[in-house]
């Protein structure tokens, strides 16, 4: 899937045989890029009014993998992530420049709809955040917007697959018209996944999906997104790096709004190349 | 800087914690105070206006035995016929010892002056009972009527009273003849305003406050929910909706009256519309209902929780969509709340219907919202200005048909909030 680059000489070998990074120096080192990207990013500046939250990311994100993006808070890594299904957009003050792909087009183009895109490029939030309506309707309202169903049983194929998909179809198949906000916080956080599926996006952005999870309901969500990799592409911030290390093939490390180190999970876990990255899972700092 | 030992640090937090707990004891008792004063208040209220109020729905009524004379009551001109001559020589038929003109006239008095109308009503109606005799209840006048209800006293001298000694003469032999006694008062549930307190109802001030309320409640929650709305969702933010903000918020602080000036001369005098008629009134209240609506409900849209908007937005919803479909409905309860807040507001007012002419005497029970009609807090207004004795009762007995009107406007609307955040 990754070509691997002059950048990561080495790779193979046990001993160091390259010069870690210093800390002063904030370029991205690793493999920001893969061929045959699903998105891909250039050169991202963020600002909040006068603020810069991000410096100059470039990153791709490739079809079928899991992206984590971990980092101490404040880095960045949430706000980068918006930007790529243009949630900042409802921030007044928010401006962003560079460039985002999806499939070779600008999303930040002025032909493009936000609308649509959104579909394309779905989003599990932090804190499950079901509509407060019934199971039924939380799935079959991204569907239905958009008309995707043609007829009742067509919506309610969609709505059992996707719940299937979300692995939650089992648990809620005879209770769909009782309300999505009653369910415990690990299937709220599956439905909201299944009802982000629902709209078959492309690529599938997660802020943090288990931060308000105990670890069986981590547990189970972990594995759906193992699951979903096999069709889709997935972006995940974390704040656990075991979890970043279980779940993902590549790793991002952000620091203070600098992208400072992408690269195979495993070999940023085990031989990080920039100091920094190397405090932060070693638990120098962060 | 901390050198407590933590055997210091308790004895402090100890000596401390006597004082907290009398604060806390006192600011307990103040307020549990402050709401026994405002119970007794309202107690005194609701005894005072029951206790006034509550003997208007019962009314006097006189039996006479009628005579329809067919002399009398030409059947081609039946609606000049002299009814009145028919009460007046039924009731000197009653007491024929009645002699000279001042005491005729005394006697004629112990009817009310509705009485002749009510024959007339019957005759209309039915005109067979021409030539035939009936026992009809007819109501007595104003003043029988108080004495009757214990309102006048036999031992006041009788130059200060209503009622003179021969009156109550009179009165003593109908009532061993069983020919007076109170009974239910229906004139007052069913008629308009009159002169005499005997005949006048509520019912067409009631009718007004209907109409009006239902002018403003057409206009002022759509236009008031789509502001708030706009405003809150859609509106850029910048200089110009911090104005219109500001100024939205003062317009809630406006004297009402000066709403009825702006009424009386955008309204009335500029589009030509009528005076006095309910139309006017709901679209005056209405400019005075909207920064209510307004304000309250941008309250409950920044109250819906931003994760549901976000939700919304992040599976490709429309601005639009989301919020018709997720936010709106969650705001919705907090809208009512504000929306019944300003039409009590509303069904209160007086003074800016003062100004558009709905304070006229109208005695027709408005059928449409472009007839002449007055509301209930005017009316009150009318009746607690009359001299006339009897309309004390009766301005109690309207103020208490207004608070039952503002409960059970305010019972709806609690049941609409439960009914929608039961949705979840």
């Amino acid at each position: 899937m990754m070509e691997q680059t002059e950048e990561i000489r080495g790779e193979k070998s046990e001993t160091r045989d390259w010069e870690v990074v210093s800390r002063e120096d904030r370029r991205t080192v690793g493999i920001p890029f893969v061929d045959n990207p699903r998105m891909t990013c250039r050169n991202i500046d963020v600002y909040y009014g006068d603020e810069q939250a991000i410096q100059d990311v470039s990153v791709d994100i490739g079809n079928n993998e899991v992206l984590s993006m971990i980092g101490p808070s404040g880095c960045g890594k949430s706000t980068f992530l918006r930007c790529l299904n243009r949630m900042n957009d409802t921030i007044d003050i928010c401006r962003i420049t560079g460039e985002i792909c999806l499939d070779g087009m600008d999303i930040y183009g002025g032909e493009i709809d936000v609308v649509p895109l959104r579909a394309q490029i779905g989003m599990v939030f932090q804190k499950p955040n079901p509509f407060p309506k019934s199971i039924y309707d939380n799935v079959a309202y991204g569907p239905k917007i958009h008309g995707l169903a043609a007829n009742k049983t067509d919506l309610d194929e969609i709505v059992e697959t996707s719940l299937k998909k979300a692995g939650l179809w089992k648990e809620i198949k005879d209770r769909m018209d009782q309300p999505g906000t009653g369910l415990s916080g690990g299937q709220q956080q599956r439905l909201c996944i299944a009802r982000a599926i629902a709209v078959s996006p492309e690529v599938i952005l997660m802020d943090e999906p288990c931060s308000a999870l105990d670890p069986i309901a981590t547990a189970h969500v972990e594995d759906l997104i193992s699951e979903l990799r096999k069709q889709y592409s997935i972006v995940i911030v974390t704040h656990s790096m075991q979890q970043a290390a279980r779940v993902s093939q590549r790793t991002a490390y952000f620091h203070l709004g600098d992208l400072i180190e992408v690269g195979e999970t495993e070999r940023v876990f085990t031989n990080p190349r920039h100091q920094l990255t190397e405090d932060y899972i070693t638990g120098r700092f962060g | 800087m901390n050198n407590k030992t933590p055997d210091s640090s308790r004895q402090l937090i100890q000596k401390k914690l006597a004082r907290r707990y009398r604060t806390e004891k006192w600011f307990r008792r103040l307020g549990a105070m402050a709401v026994l004063i405002s119970i007794a208040f309202l107690g005194i209220l609701l005894v005072t206006i029951v206790g006034k109020g509550s003997s208007a729905f019962q009314q006097t009524f006189v039996k006479l035995d009628i005579h329809f004379d067919a002399e009398v009551l030409d059947v081609k001109n039946l609606s000049r016929a002299n009814y009145p001559g028919l009460v007046k020589s039924n009731l000197r038929s009653l007491f024929p010892e009645v002699k000279g003109r001042r005491d005729k006239k005394k006697l004629y008095n112990l009817v009310s002056n509705g009485a002749a109308f009510q024959l007339q009503d019957m005759v209309m109606g039915d005109t067979s009972i021409i030539g035939r005799t009936k026992s009809v209840w007819v109501p007595a006048s104003d003043d029988v009527d108080l004495f009757f209800k214990g309102k006048i006293s036999r031992d006041v001298v009788e130059s200060n009273r209503r009622i003179k000694d021969i009156q109550l003469k009179w009165i003593d032999r109908l009532q061993t003849e069983n020919r007076i006694e109170k009974r239910l008062n229906t004139t007052f549930f069913t008629a308009g305003d009159s002169r005499d307190p005997e005949l006048a109802g509520i019912r067409g001030a009631l009718s007004g406050t209907i109409l009006t309320l239902i002018v403003t409640l057409a206009l002022s929650f759509p236009i008031g929910v789509a502001t708030a709305v706009y405003l809150e969702e859609f509106a850029p933010k910048n200089k110009w909706t911090d104005i219109i903000e500001v100024n939205i918020n003062n317009l809630a602080a406006v004297p009402s009256i000066v709403f009825g000036l702006l009424g009386l001369a955008v309204y009335i005098n500029f589009f030509g519309l009528p005076r006095s008629v309910p139309l006017v009134g709901g679209l005056v209240l209405t400019l005075m209902t909207l920064p209510t609506i307004i304000i309250s409900g941008r309250a409950a849209l920044k109250a819906v929780p931003p994760s549901i908007r976000e939700a919304a937005l992040g599976i490709g919803a429309s601005r639009m969509q989301m919020v018709m479909h997720h936010v709106l409905p969650l705001a919705m309860p907090g809208m009512l709340t504000g929306t019944i807040i300003g039409m009590a507001q509303a069904l209160g007012e007086t003074a800016p219907l003062l100004t558009i002419g709905m304070v006229a005497f109208i005695v027709d029970i408005p059928g449409s919202f472009i007839d002449p009609a007055t509301v209930m807090p005017v009316q009150i207004y009318l009746w607690a200005d009359s001299p006339e004795r009897a309309f004390v009762e009766k301005t109690s007995a309207a103020i208490m048909i207004l608070l039952l009107f503002l409960i059970s406007m305010n019972a709806v609307a609690v049941f609409l909030r439960k009914k929608f955040e039961k949705s979840w």
